[in-house]
């Protein structure tokens, strides 16, 4: 396979007309398009095959930037939009980009039935801890603590963990990564187009402009850093919470997990709608 | 997409051709005749047994049914599936209608053929859920945020839930912008007779799909009709088609800073609905042609209206009865027409007066417009609408 340079994955797969993007300096939501593409490109997708759906927020416009079908819907309706592109079309691929704000407040119930339902979506979560196409206001993942343009003096609201929640729910795959490397968000957006049923991945996304500033995170390269310090890969949470000092486990259980959080097959549902479709045309009740 | 309709198949599915049954079965009987092939809803009552029957019969002519976590979810796969090349529906009732306003507006800025069916009950809020209103047609041409135009449909027998709700796809198709059939809770539980036509007697209409041209505009003026509509650019089909709610210039990507890209869109998007009014408009009129005093009513209101207009003409009044079947886009003509004809135009509805307000804009002073309003959840009587005759 040819090495893919961004020059080549501009042409291959964006909208010229598109450019300049609307997204900040330092924004980490073009490199989460960056690895979708990179890994559709190492799974040899047609890109006629794929329809990307979105909801509302600065994440939710990655549709439009790429050259394929794309849904830019209502704030919080990603999903069930996607639902019904799937029910109609099941051999098409289905990948949803949502915001914190998008997926976790205004859209948690669809979130939570797709993912009851197991429909064979993948979603990629953009968090960035803030609501950034609104300018900055608390979202439902934003740590105790953060100040936002509505939590001016710290907020004191418990986040959402929403790799925890899909996970009992049931989803299929869940994963969660930081933007700041690339190969392991590849990977799992490569596993999660490839799983049958109801893929989760959420990629920790720095927002400098909306977040990062009013935080005191410092410059963009700071920013990046962040993300690294403060987050810690799930199998080394586990053995320092088995094996750990208590100065360790004090550390550890501040910090961001990242990781496979689930990783198992399931019956899919439009695949077991098709099958009573079938059962029925055969004189079935 | 999988499903290809199969009018044997459906026919055999619904069963003998003359049956008894419910103004929500009805509806049920004329989607899947459509080609509905996606149906998504949530329960509520007196619209639920739509959803049943849905359940129930959809999957066996291939069709897929689900019940969605809410109407806002609802709308949304609607919506979806539409683009994924489905003819697809939704029915609710006003608690519903309501959380699906949002969405409603994007099916209309987005060109999303679809319907939604709405069996209304009293309101505001939750109202009196078993009784039957006409509360929300306000609502159905303005409850969304912006500048828009309705198609909004208007049964008054259980064999018009059939006939209207095929009338519905078809307009939909043909002018890929939501509609609206409004039901009320009396037709939609009310039984009568159904007469299901014969393939050859119904008129079916399908979206014109885009052709895949290098100079291809998905939101432009369609090339091959010339109509306002644009063609419809099926999603799996290599037309790599943007969809949005924002406002969009004709290759569908965002313009949301150009007035005149905002202009443009929604002028063409009303316009294609506003321009064919009089060809769209869909009445009944009963004795009319000599009528001093005339009615203006829609749905359930109409059966109560048309006894009192036979029993005056009985008695020699001359008396008619104009009515709605297809409520908004609004017939400005022959409102214009009545006007000029007759002294007296009653408007009898279950809500507190939403139709009599187009009626008085368009009689434009040239007669006496008077509401005729009814609510809590009971038809007017014959006797209540006769009394109005009188004065
Ligand atoms: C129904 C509705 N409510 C509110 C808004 C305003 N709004 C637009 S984007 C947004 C939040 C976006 O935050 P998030 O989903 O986290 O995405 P981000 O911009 O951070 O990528 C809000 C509240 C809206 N568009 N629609
Ligand atoms: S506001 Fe934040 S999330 Fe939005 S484009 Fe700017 S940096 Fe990115």
């Amino acid at each position: 396979m040819q090495e893919l340079s961004a020059e080549l994955i501009r042409k291959k797969y964006l909208r010229d007309e598109m450019w300049p993007s609307i997204f900040c300096n330092g924004c980490g939501i073009g490199n989460v398009l960056d690895y979708t593409l990179r890994a559709i490109e190492e799974l040899n997708l047609d890109l006629d095959e794929i329809v990307f759906v979105s909801g509302i927020g600065c994440s939710s416009r990655l549709p439009g930037y790429i050259n394929a079908d794309g849904l830019h819907t209502t704030h919080g309706r990603a999903i069930a939009f996607a639902t019904g592109v799937k029910a109609v079309n099941p051999d098409l691929k289905v990948i949803v980009f949502t915001g914190d704000g998008d997926c976790a407040a205004i859209g948690g119930n669809h979130f939570i039935h797709a993912i009851r339902r197991n429909v064979d979506i993948t979603v990629i979560m953009v968090n960035n801890f803030i609501y950034g196409m609104t300018g900055g206001q608390l979202a439902p993942t934003t740590p105790i603590g953060s100040r936002s343009t509505t939590s001016p003096y710290g907020n004191i609201e418990p986040p959402f963990d929403l790799c925890e929640l899909a996970k009992v729910i049931g989803a299929p795959y869940v994963a969660r990564w930081t933007v700041s490397h690339p190969y392991r968000p590849i990977k799992s957006i490569k596993r999660g187009i490839e799983k049958k049923g109801f893929a989760y991945i959420e990629l920790l996304t720095p927002c400098p402009t909306a977040y990062g500033r009013r935080n005191r995170l410092g410059d963009i390269k700071e920013l990046w850093k962040w993300y690294d310090e403060n987050t810690i890969l799930i199998e080394e949470y586990e053995r320092i919470m088995k094996y750990g000092s208590d100065e360790e486990k004090e550390r550890a259980s501040k910090m961001i997990k990242i990781g496979v959080f689930q990783d198992i097959e399931k019956p899919e549902y439009f695949e077991e709608y098709y099958k009573l479709i079938d059962r029925l045309k055969e004189g079935g009740k | 997409m999988r499903y290809k309709r199969d009018p044997d198949l459906i026919r055999k599915v619904i069963g003998r051709k003359v049956q008894f049954v419910m103004g929500d079965t009805a509806c049920v009987y004329g989607s899947l005749l459509a080609g509905c092939s996606f149906f998504a809803g949530y329960p509520i009552t007196p619209a639920s047994e739509i959803a049943e029957e849905m359940s129930r019969l959809l999957p066996r002519v291939g069709g897929v049914y689900i019940q969605m976590e809410d109407e806002i979810g609802s709308i949304s796969a609607v919506i979806g599936a539409s683009w994924a090349g489905a003819k697809s529906m939704t029915a609710t009732s006003g608690p519903g209608f309501s959380l699906m306003m949002e969405n409603y507006g994007y099916a209309i800025m987005s060109e999303t053929p679809c319907v939604i069916v709405n069996v209304q009950r009293v309101g505001p809020s939750t109202g009196q859920p078993t009784r039957g209103a006409q509360g929300d047609m306000m609502q159905a041409r303005w409850g969304t945020h912006g500048d828009v135009e309705a198609l909004v449909l208007a049964p008054s027998t259980v064999q018009e839930c059939f006939d209207l709700t095929i009338e519905a796809f078809n307009l939909t198709e043909r002018y890929r912008h939501p509609v609206c059939v409004m039901m009320d809770g009396e037709i939609g539980h009310l039984r009568e007779k159904v007469v299901i036509p014969d393939e050859d007697e119904m008129k079916i209409v399908d979206r014109v799909v885009a052709d895949k041209d290098d100079d291809f505009l998905p939101f432009d003026v369609s090339k091959k009709t010339g109509r306002k509509v644009p063609d419809f650019p099926t999603f799996g089909k290599g037309f790599k088609v943007h969809v949005t709610g924002l406002t969009h210039d004709t290759r569908g990507l965002p313009a949301t800073d150009s007035q005149e890209e905002h202009e443009k869109l929604i002028k063409r998007i009303v316009s294609k609905i506003a321009d064919d009014r009089d060809k769209l408009t869909m009445v009944e009129k009963v004795h009319l042609d000599d009528a001093e005093t005339a009615f203006v009513t829609y749905g359930a209101s109409a059966r109560a209206t048309e006894a009192a207009v036979e029993r005056a003409r009985k008695e020699g009044k001359k008396v008619g009865m104009l009515r709605l079947k297809l409520v908004w886009p609004f017939p400005i003509k022959e409102i214009r027409k009545l006007a000029d004809q007759v002294e007296k135009i009653i408007v009898p509805e279950m809500n507190l007066g939403q139709i009599v307000h187009p009626v008085r804009e368009y009689a434009e002073g040239k007669c006496e417009v008077i509401s005729a309003p009814k609510v809590g959840g009971e038809m007017h009587t014959v006797e209540e609408v006769y009394r109005y005759i009188e004065g």
